[in-house]
């Protein structure tokens, strides 16, 4: 018995050895692509953190406390409440029309929801003046009735949806299509209402994949720069979302302050990764069991 | 419109569809349409004259160059992160796993002003770059170094899956019929993850064109030399020239179209080895 179980340890040893690269040849390609990885992510991470801290804690909570940093967070906190739920709704009608039903012109309609992302933020920002600004279509008609939108809260949300918009959809236009439509039928023929089908039926089978859409759409929200500094104008403690003061502290030479304020930044990226890892696992969990 | 499959007894597809079109053309379709009609009220001469003009072509040659560039750099690198993290074991490898998507979670302002930092003349890496005569801030290499940043995750999380669905059985096939473990991997591993590999770089490049917060920071923005073409339409329009950023957000625009065109049909070879 004894013999056999020797046996069989050799032979797998050996077979791994064919399946598998020699030990050096399995460290070099670890420590060269963790040596990269930290060349390009792990040392900027880690000096975000240092470069706040570098001249004390004291400097550090009172780059925090700053009136126009905090009115800063207050105009993100607005736009990320706005924009996201309305991303999201749209996210649960695109994807209930697209993967429960069959028309002509679908593939067209999810490359046309994709297309923001090919976008350069830039541009995402400059559309909106075009349409908004005072030479744009509507902008003199805006300008008579004094409703501003360009330069104010309202073309940054504008903006902040355009580049958050595909976010929940894509996530959950894939999924809902693996699951076909049997579920909500047998409960339809059940007696069930339609909004009851959903409630009970639909949304338990894609809830980790709304949170998922919903986290990435929220990080990027609060984080877009490009799309929002085009339409934003810049006005100090009014139209200044956190990572324009991360821009505006930083073009000062204010650099702990600058660093102070982003790492508010890091950390939702940070607070992002965690629950987009613990919701990855739950999503598998959910496979497993199905 | 009606859904083509009569049978279908599901609720709301009228409602749902409706607004998901009406929601798309207000937020993306006629915003999209303006920048075109902007461009329309332009002369072909003025729009070409605009275009070419060199101090244009010099940021399209530098934005492109930079973007080709990195995406090599992202093919190459992301691809030997996603075989280190699929095919081997070691402590933080999970950790790692999550770190890679940093480049979408994190603000491209934070990254701008940390790569800026990092690799400046007396930051934490520019400091032992400089005496090897290696500038990075405010060069070129710089824009290449913020576009490698922001396209990595994209040639990674491309890459990992194939990697992962990859059957071992084709490989002990190949050792059984007597491939050494250098032949395994250059006939039968390559040629499976390569539509792969090739897809991420296209997203990589597509990413690195379009980006500007982690890029302004890095490049010095000298006009010929380190401006990006996104920095020079908002340049153009701080300077109330709304129609030469006009012109040149309507050839990015085309350039984005044709990008996606060409990822969309990419995703659809790359599929055939996933499926």
């Amino acid at each position: 018995m004894a013999n056999i179980t020797t046996l069989h340890n050799k032979s797998t040893d050996q077979a791994r050895r064919q399946l598998s690269e020699p030990f050096w040849v399995r460290w070099l390609l670890i420590s060269s692509a963790l040596l990269f990885l930290s060349l390009f992510l792990f040392v900027p991470l880690a000096s975000v953190f240092s470069e706040a801290l570098a001249k004390g804690v004291e400097t550090y909570l009172a780059a925090l406390q700053e009136a126009d940093t905090w009115s800063a967070i207050k105009l993100t906190l607005l736009v990320a409440v706005i924009s996201v739920p309305l991303n999201l709704f749209f996210g649960l009608a695109a994807s209930w029309a697209i993967a429960k039903f069959e028309f002509r012109g679908k593939s067209l309609l999810i490359t046309l929801i994709d297309l923001p992302f090919s976008v350069s933020p830039v541009i995402s920002g400059l559309i909106y003046v075009l349409m908004f600004g005072l030479q744009g279509w509507i902008g003199p008609w805006l300008q008579d009735h004094d409703i501003k939108i360009i330069f104010a809260a309202p073309g940054i949300i504008l903006a902040t949806i355009f580049v958050t918009f595909p976010f929940v959809a894509r996530e959950l236009i894939p999924l809902m299509e693996s699951q076909g439509c049997e579920e909500e039928e047998a409960a339809l023929t059940l007696g069930a209402s339609g909004l009851q089908t959903f409630f009970r039926v639909t949304f338990p089978n894609i809830k980790w994949g709304i949170l998922y859409g919903v986290i990435l759409c929220n990080a990027r929200a609060m984080g877009e720069f490009g799309a929002v500094s085009v339409v934003s104008g810049h006005i100090r403690g009014m139209t200044n979302t956190v990572p324009l003061q991360v821009e505006i502290l930083y073009n000062e030479y204010n650099y702990a302050a600058a660093f102070a304020v982003a790492t508010l930044l890091a950390l939702l990226a940070l607070v992002t990764l965690v629950i987009k890892s613990w919701v990855e696992f739950r999503m598998k969990q959910q496979e497993i069991r199905s | 419109m009606k859904p083509t499959r009569k049978n279908n007894v599901l609720p709301g597809f009228g409602l749902t569809l409706g607004y998901t079109i009406f929601y798309l053309s207000i937020i993306v379709l006629i915003p999209l349409t303006a920048l075109l009609f902007k461009t329309a009220t332009l002369t072909w001469a003025d729009f070409v004259a605009t275009v070419t003009s060199p101090r244009v072509t010099a940021s399209f040659r530098l934005t492109f160059g930079a973007a080709i560039g990195a995406a090599f750099v992202n093919a190459f690198w992301g691809t030997l992160v996603a075989w280190v993290l699929v095919r081997y074991r070691f402590p933080g490898r999970k950790l790692v796993d999550s770190l890679v998507d940093l480049p979408f979670a994190l603000p491209t302002a934070v990254a701008g002003i940390t790569l800026a930092t990092v690799y400046s003349a007396n930051g934490w890496l520019g400091k032992y770059l400089e005496p090897l005569g290696v500038k990075v801030a405010f060069t070129p290499l710089g824009i290449m170094v913020a576009m490698v940043f922001i396209g990595l995750p994209f040639v990674v999380r491309t890459v990992q899956p194939v990697l992962e669905e990859l059957e071992p059985e084709i490989e002990e096939a190949a050792a059984c019929l007597g491939a050494n473990r250098w032949q395994t991997i250059a006939r039968i591993l390559l040629p499976a993850v390569t539509p792969a590999i090739i897809t991420g770089f296209a997203l990589a490049f597509a990413r690195g064109v379009g980006e500007y917060g982690s890029i302004i920071f890095i490049a010095g923005n000298m006009p010929m030399k380190s401006e990006i073409t996104p920095l020079l339409i908002i340049t153009k329009l701080e300077q109330y020239d709304y129609a030469g950023a006009t012109a040149i957000a309507t050839v990015m625009l085309a350039i984005s179209f044709l990008m996606l065109l060409v990822i969309n049909l990419l995703q659809k070879w790359t599929r055939r080895y996933t499926a």
